[in-house]
């Protein structure tokens, strides 16, 4: 038994979808870190904000949008409250991580001149890379990695020595979306400002496992996907510190994000708002709060502690399994566990799990500059959340055991 | 024998399997028997895109039919490839063309398989076909 002081069964009844069968078998849905699933309380949200005040925010004023435009701006003060930030306005709704990274990426275009450096992780996503290089491309800017070593563990050491007043920005992810590594952000954040770079840290993984203070971390930006803590896909936050969201240029253009408009000049609006233009996901706004709400309800503490333990569990299990190898081995990792079996194709492996009704993700989970690293086509990945149980860790196992057997 | 023909066989090959388990048993012998491409062959160039493996497919005449090579790095993938090279390999360019390929929903394939998984097996039969029609234009 896995000790908690979770009932993790009276959890798993706040999921509808984690009742239905996949391929005449119960879901086992271990595809977290892709998505996380929906609570009742979340969709209750979705439904009564459509059934009850669907209406366009901050300029009705009639009593539906006044209720919606309120519903909103509490949900960007949990956000506020959740991540411990210091204003509110330094919360801005977007459509996730991606577009998050874009708009500061997009941003700093007017800040960077040629010869300026700006480091990467190399165990970043996809997203976290491309908005990056295409802004080296404008700028003239020189991206430089921050190399990992075989555990899937940043060398901090060459990190130091990459810093210097050229560096000017420096990204990372709070914990590795294929390996599962939980940077040590705190370090990086306090060596960037020594050298006078802002740093950005993608906590689109760790959002659902670590409860980041950001004041305490006094980093400058951080990005998070409300579809990875049980909230709607289509929906995410850039949180900014207040000096630089104000230095900043808008990322779009259009309704909701100006003050003055006349054909020979616009004044924008203040923040929020400037990087908020035309209508925003509202309904999507309001159920990430609600869904913050619902994590907090549960406490991240013992979410976290939970987790550990089943990802421990799982790691023991899998090993056991001839010719299992794990990528990514770091001594502090959360809820991801990427394995191949020598000789067989972890996409091979992914199908007859599905025929399992086990949803694992096959590939390179968008992070090639990883798998190139290991030199490995990709692997499978099951990343846990806090309503998997340890049968379902069994079925897994026996899952990867049967398709081993088939292929081999 | 023709296309249609081997489809039949096929169809009844795989009407024999009660259960998901022996159809991928099965597709995973058929991958394991496919001959191999020549290595020379398995360059990006004949690389299939649309796929999360890697297929490789070759195509050259002999005499008026044209005949086709394959391999892929994940065996069910090759098992799939296999089954698309026994129908349609060594037969005219333009057979190939006019073939239909309502065999592959027949013998379960399509809905078995993950919407990636089903992309890349259109994939390559566009590209099987992208081949015939190739081919066909040099033997005019």
């Amino acid at each position: 038994m896995i000790e908690t002081t979770l009932d993790i069964q009276a959890i798993r009844k706040d999921f509808p979808i984690l009742q239905r069968e996949v391929n005449g078998q119960p879901l086992v849905y271990l595809d977290n870190a892709a998505t996380s699933q929906t609570p009742q309380q979340v969709i209750d949200t979705i439904v009564d904000y459509y059934q009850g005040y669907n209406a366009n925010i901050h300029r009705g004023v009639h009593t539906l949008s006044q209720e919606a435009t309120d519903a909103y701006e509490v949900a960007r003060q949990k956000i506020q409250k959740h991540f411990n930030i210091v204003h509110s306005h330094e919360v801005i709704f977007t459509s996730g991580t991606t577009q998050s990274i874009n708009l500061v990426a997009t941003g700093f275009t007017s800040f960077l001149k040629e010869g300026d450096e700006i480091l990467v992780s190399a165990m970043e996503h996809h997203s976290n890379i491309v908005p990056w290089q295409m802004l080296c491309e404008r700028t003239g800017a020189v991206l430089k990695v921050i190399p990992m070593n075989l555990e899937g563990e940043l060398v901090m050491e060459e990190y130091q020595s990459l810093l210097s007043e050229r560096t000017k920005l420096v990204f990372c992810n709070h914990v590795s979306n294929a390996l599962g590594t939980i940077n040590p952000i705190e370090e990086i954040i306090e060596a960037a400002h020594k050298v006078g770079a802002a740093v950005l840290i993608d906590g689109a993984q760790a959002a659902a496992h670590i409860k980041a203070d950001l004041q305490a971390l006094d980093v400058d930006f951080y990005t998070v996907s409300a579809h990875k803590v049980c909230g709607p896909t289509g929906v995410g936050m850039l949180y900014g510190k207040e000096e630089w969201l104000k230095k900043l240029p808008p990322y779009q253009g259009g309704g909701e994000m100006i003050a003055e408009v006349t054909f020979e000049k616009t004044t924008y609006a203040d923040l929020p708002h400037k990087f908020e233009a035309g209508t925003p996901n509202i309904c999507g706004g309001i159920a990430f709060g609600a869904a913050l709400d619902y994590m907090n309800s549960i406490g991240f503490d013992a979410i976290a502690q939970y987790e550990d333990e089943l990802m421990q569990y799982a790691t023991e299990q899998l090993l056991a399994i001839d010719g299992l190898k794990i990528y990514g081995t770091a001594a502090h990792k959360t809820s991801v566990i990427s394995f191949n079996i020598e000789g067989v194709h972890p996409y091979d492996i992914g199908t007859i799990v599905d025929k399992l009704g086990i949803a694992v993700r096959t590939g390179h989970h968008c992070a090639q500059p990883i798998m190139d690293f290991y030199q490995i086509p990709g692997t499978v990945r099951a990343s846990f959340s806090f309503y998997n149980t340890k049968e379902e860790v069994d079925k897994l196992v026996e899952g990867v055991v049967r398709a081993r057997n088939m292929l081999l | 024998m023709t296309i249609k023909e081997i489809q039949e066989e096929i169809i009844d090959e795989f009407s024999m399997f009660d259960d998901w388990m022996q159809r991928y048993e099965y597709m995973i012998e058929l991958g394991k028997s496919l001959p191999l491409i020549a290595e020379q062959y398995k360059t990006d160039d004949n690389l299939i895109k649309g796929c999360q493996s890697k297929v490789w497919v070759h195509a050259e005449l002999d005499g008026d039919k044209l005949v086709f090579t394959a391999d892929s790095d994940a065996i069910i993938t090759k098992g799939i490839i296999a089954i698309l090279v026994r129908a349609f390999s060594n037969q005219k360019p333009q057979d190939i063309i006019d073939a239909d390929v309502e065999f592959i929903d027949e013998i379960g394939l399509k809905e078995h398989l993950s919407p990636t998984r089903a992309n890349g097996l259109v994939s390559m039969i566009k590209q099987l076909k992208l081949y015939a029609v190739a081919y066909q234009t040099q033997l005019k």
